[in-house]
């Protein structure tokens, strides 16, 4: 394999399957270092089994997945928690800890991780959540959120450790518009400030134009397109346009597989 | 048929074999959580034990009372009233405190513990642990079995206690056995063995309704369907276990 300075996460000819449905099937992918890249794609396309295969929370059927040049299926227990360190992770829903308040829960990875004092793990909090317009909310429980908070309090979670790889899983979904301009300036602020890299799985495509450097469309298990947003914008391809214009039909059909229409509505089974 | 069948058996050991591995980490887990987690232990402590305190107390008073009802009017009819205390005692400490306790246990802090986890992995809060390089088995899972574990011998003590004391308050009190003879005949019957068959059964049941539980939840299909199913699930599998083994711990202390 070939593992160049500027690309951070190289994923080539990946397969996997659920319950016997192919869901990628010879996928190929490069993150680049210190860039937002989207990954957009139709509903049910696999964004999120993506990054979950990329973080290795499932394992591909075939192919391989590579964070700078090391190879993660061969990683052990240890390896692999080694390296989601250097993961934040921002999911749909939030999933902050329900149990323990705002603070503690952006507190949680360094509590679990390391050795600082209560002084010092007060002060990186803080400054987290100062960074994300939360630190008023620092005493709140997770239930007293909107859910544009939650996400911001995910995502100064997500930060706490300084990764190098900040991982958006939908981070637009039901979302304000006030709260979904918050949150895309957040992404790119955090990755042009921090110096780290970004993958954000979406499907606002007006939102992904403006933050992302570089964008995959995923259509049928491959790479349908590849490019900037303006690139992508530009296209002839029939199913980047259906997809960046949100056409109701086109390559991705509006109907699900289905028998003859008229034949259902007459024939037999309608009595 | 034969093919669901087939895939039914085939199912049913990938998740017993699942459910093996599970408690093997569990039980490889245990001593470290309880020296570098004793904090969450001691919460799980307090949600499993102190807070089924009330219904195993107010269970434990009637149970008793029932025996003190029972044992006066069917011994009576042997002139050996006096009994009644030995009788009740024996039944609770023997037989009714671990079963009934681990019975209320895992109708109170099982689905909790079920529903608990379930819910946590259905709003992806497991997963984010493991993003975050935390093992919620760790974190999650062995503190609450842990907090189950210890309370359930508790709880069945109290309950015991309890009865008792629900069988004097009728027996005594209402139906007027001699309170000398009730006491008497009770500390002449009970033996440490006795003591010893109740305190193993309650150990067996409480580590057997906390696996259970967690283990329902940490294998709940991540939906509210699922994670409802978990719930019953884990009132109906323990309820089945704890009287299986009840049978089986009573036949070696014969």
């Amino acid at each position: 394999m070939s593992s160049s300075s500027d690309t951070i996460i190289e994923i080539r000819d990946l397969h996997y399957s659920r319950a016997h449905r192919p869901i990628f099937k010879g996928l190929n992918v490069d993150i680049k270092r210190g860039e937002v890249t989207a990954i957009m794609g139709p509903s049910g396309t696999g964004k999120t089994t993506l990054l979950r295969l990329i973080t290795r929370q499932l394992v591909p059927d075939q192919g391989h997945i590579y964070i700078d040049g090391i190879d993660i299926a061969r990683l052990d227990q240890e390896e692999l928690y080694a390296l989601r360190r250097r993961f934040g992770m921002l999911f749909q829903n939030g999933a902050l800890l329900t149990d323990i308040s705002v603070f503690e829960n952006v507190a949680f990875p360094l509590r679990e991780h390391t050795n600082l004092s209560n002084r010092l793990i007060r002060h990186v909090v803080l400054t987290k959540l100062h960074a994300v317009g939360l630190r008023g909310a620092a005493d709140m429980m997770p239930q007293e959120l909107s859910g544009g908070m939650a996400r911001r309090v995910a995502l100064a979670r997500a930060m706490v450790m300084d990764p190098d790889i900040l991982i958006y899983d939908e981070p637009f979904v039901g979302l304000d518009p006030i709260s979904m301009g918050v949150i895309v300036r957040l992404v790119r602020k955090m990755n042009d400030a921090l110096g780290i890299s970004s993958i954000l799985v979406s499907h606002d495509v007006h939102e992904i134009s403006t933050v992302s450097d570089c964008s995959y469309l995923i259509s049928d298990g491959k790479v349908a397109a590849k490019g900037s947003p303006q690139e992508l914008t530009n296209t002839t391809s029939d199913l980047v346009k259906q997809f960046m214009y949100g056409m109701a039909d086109g390559p991705v059909a509006f109907h699900f597989d289905a028998p003859d229409y008229a034949e259902q509505l007459l024939g037999r089974d309608a009595e | 048929m034969l093919r669901d069948i087939y895939y039914n058996i085939i199912d049913f050991i990938q998740d017993f074999g699942a459910f093996v591995l599970f408690s093997l980490r569990l039980f490889m887990y245990s001593p470290m959580a309880l020296i570098k987690r004793f904090g969450l232990v001691v919460a799980q402590v307090h949600n499993a034990g102190a807070l089924s305190l009330v219904i195993i107390m107010v269970c434990g008073f009637f149970v008793g009372a029932v025996l003190g009802l029972q044992g006066f009017s069917n011994l009576s009819r042997f002139n050996a009233e006096d009994s009644t205390g030995a009788v009740a005692a024996l039944s609770l400490v023997k037989e009714l405190g671990p079963v009934i306790t681990a019975l209320l246990f895992a109708g109170r802090a099982g689905t909790a513990l079920a529903s608990e986890i379930g819910l946590m992995k259905a709003t992806d809060q497991l997963s984010a642990m493991e993003m975050m390089a935390v093992n919620p088995i760790r974190r999650v899972v062995v503190p609450r079995f842990l907090g189950g574990v210890i309370s359930m011998p508790l709880l069945a003590a109290v309950f015991s206690c309890v009865g008792i004391l629900g069988a004097h308050i009728i027996g005594v009190g209402l139906l007027g056995i001699d309170e000398g003879s009730f006491w008497q005949q009770m500390q002449q019957a009970v033996t440490d063995k006795d003591i010893e068959e109740g305190i193993v059964k309650s150990i067996v049941f409480g580590v057997l309704a906390s696996l259970l539980a967690v283990w329902e939840g940490y294998s709940a299909i991540p939906t509210a369907e699922g994670v409802g199913r978990a719930t019953t699930r884990t009132v109906v599998l323990t309820a089945i276990t704890v009287l299986i083994f009840d049978f089986m711990i009573t036949a070696t202390y014969l």
